[in-house]
């Protein structure tokens, strides 16, 4: 199972707790967890990635291990302590962006 | 005794505010969907308990919900607004071509009839409808295919905000964008017409009389006479008496003919409220005085209220879709600003208080009447 953290705003959405446990079929890349994510809660489609490029939306970050996964391709393996459930899966709002929010 | 039910979207959240007849002790809940910024709610006219409340937020994307009892419980619905075809590009700031690209939705409609038909206006402006309350949605492209390509967006975007519905002829359509101008359909969404003819636009276009890129800021009807409209343009208050195929000034005495709500009294069709603000560059009350303006007469004659409202100081802005009418008698008129403050008015305009006054900047303000 890998473990993924959502930011307040998605676990409102998704009405679920802090800490999500997520099961994926075959090599459990970042893509693979993502789509399952959606698979699973629905109503996170087109809150991380574009609904049909799956481009990460701008403000979006992935973090695990202490390095950021954002800008690593889609179908590559996550790190093994976040297969093996040691380390969870981050999912980000960034700190940039929101400039019209007053 | 009827009930007032007021639908209050902020930068931070959504507030329904409540209220008997009287008008005068409000009830308060929120903040929904804190943190989210809440672009539109509204109530369907066919079922008053099933609300639309559209949230966006720079990081999340577009998220749509809706409610079945009035706001106390909601549940997420679809959010892929896909556009019809190739989407084709719009003018953009540079004077360049930009490919349409779907924002947030600005404007929720629903049908008068069904309470599962609700329309919603988009950025990058678009019409979208959809027939089952809201879970999957529909494009009108024929509204882009009317020189789209011309349109550019506004200092706020290119965005679809305000949508009228002619109540005795569904298929007659309104839509408003800015920077594209005001449209109609007269086959239910299939094809559309500009309808620009006398909005003259000196210093925001070349052609100050071209048939789109007017700045239209929004449109108000009364909906026992939906052949007169009233608009705000970003300058100049509008009219037309044939359905949209013209237009002429009725700014008349205004301070300021720059503003961006714009609404109709509920049993008198030429009763008219704006609230001027100063500049296109100094958004906020001519003089920082806070004034709502009363027509009675459809325009050109216009009086200040003031009563209740501040008159020194007020540097707030009234954004378009801020200002409302309930239908009691005599009727109440409400407005929110950026500063957070939300008034009301039982007496058609002659005095204000203030139901709230520390909420996030408000975005949006509908109002419902209640049996």
């Amino acid at each position: 199972m890998i473990r993924v953290m959502l930011p307040t705003h998605l676990r409102r959405l998704a009405n679920v707790g802090r800490e999500l446990e997520i099961s994926v079929e075959g090599i459990p890349t970042l893509g693979a967890v993502l789509d399952a994510l959606e698979d699973c809660y629905p109503m996170l489609r087109g809150t991380l990635r574009d609904y049909v490029t799956k481009q990460r939306r701008p403000y979006i970050r992935f973090f695990a291990c202490k390095q950021d996964l954002s800008h690593e391709p889609l179908d590559q393996p996550l790190p093994e302590e976040v297969v093996t459930g040691v380390e969870p899966l981050w999912v980000v709002g960034a700190m940039s962006g929101g400039c019209a929010n007053i | 005794m009827s009930r007032i039910r007021v639908l209050v979207g902020t930068r931070k959240g959504a507030f329904i505010l409540t209220a008997d007849g009287k008008r005068t002790s409000w009830d308060i809940s929120g903040p929904h969907f804190a943190g989210w910024e809440i672009y539109h709610l509204k109530g369907s006219y066919a079922d008053p308990n099933r609300l639309y409340a559209s949230q966006t937020s720079d990081w999340f994307g577009q998220v749509v919900h809706r409610s079945n009892d009035g706001g106390m419980t909601w549940e997420t619905v679809g959010n892929q607004f896909m556009y019809e075809g190739t989407p084709g590009t719009h003018q953009f700031y540079d004077g360049t071509q930009h490919p349409w690209e779907f924002k947030r939705v600005w404007q929720l409609e629903p049908s008068r009839a069904n309470p599962d038909t609700v329309y919603a206006g988009v950025e990058d402006a678009a019409l979208f409808r959809s027939n089952d309350g809201g879970l999957s949605w529909q494009e009108f492209p024929g509204l882009r295919s009317v020189k789209g390509h011309l349109w550019q967006p506004g200092a706020g975007g290119m965005c679809l905000h305000t949508i009228l519905i002619d109540p005795n002829d569904p298929n007659r359509i309104y839509t408003a964008i800015s920077a594209a101008g005001a449209f109609r359909t007269d086959d239910g969404g299939q094809t559309w017409c500009p309808a620009t003819r006398g909005l003259e636009s000196n210093y925001e276009l070349p052609d100050p009389y071209a048939e789109v890129g007017h700045c239209v800021h929004s449109i108000a009807m009364h909906p026992s006479r939906p052949n007169v409209l009233f608009m705000q343009k970003h300058w100049d208050v509008m009219r037309s008496d044939d359905a949209g195929d013209s237009w002429y000034e009725i700014s008349g005495n205004l301070p300021s003919d720059f503003g961006f709500p714009i609404a109709v009294h509920a049993h008198e069709p030429d009763t008219v409220y704006v609230v001027p603000i100063k500049s296109d560059s100094e958004h906020f009350p001519p003089e920082g005085k806070l004034r709502v303006y009363r027509s009675r007469v459809g325009g050109n004659d216009w009086e200040a209220l003031t009563k209740g409202l501040p008159q020194s100081d007020c540097y707030v802005n009234i954004l378009r879709s801020a200002m409302a009418v309930d239908t009691l008698d005599p009727c109440g008129v409400y407005f929110g600003t950026t500063g957070g403050q939300v008034y009301v008015s039982a007496d058609s305009g002659d005095s204000w208080a203030p139901i709230v006054r520390d909420l996030p900047a408000v975005l949006s303000v509908e109002v419902q009447t209640l049996a």
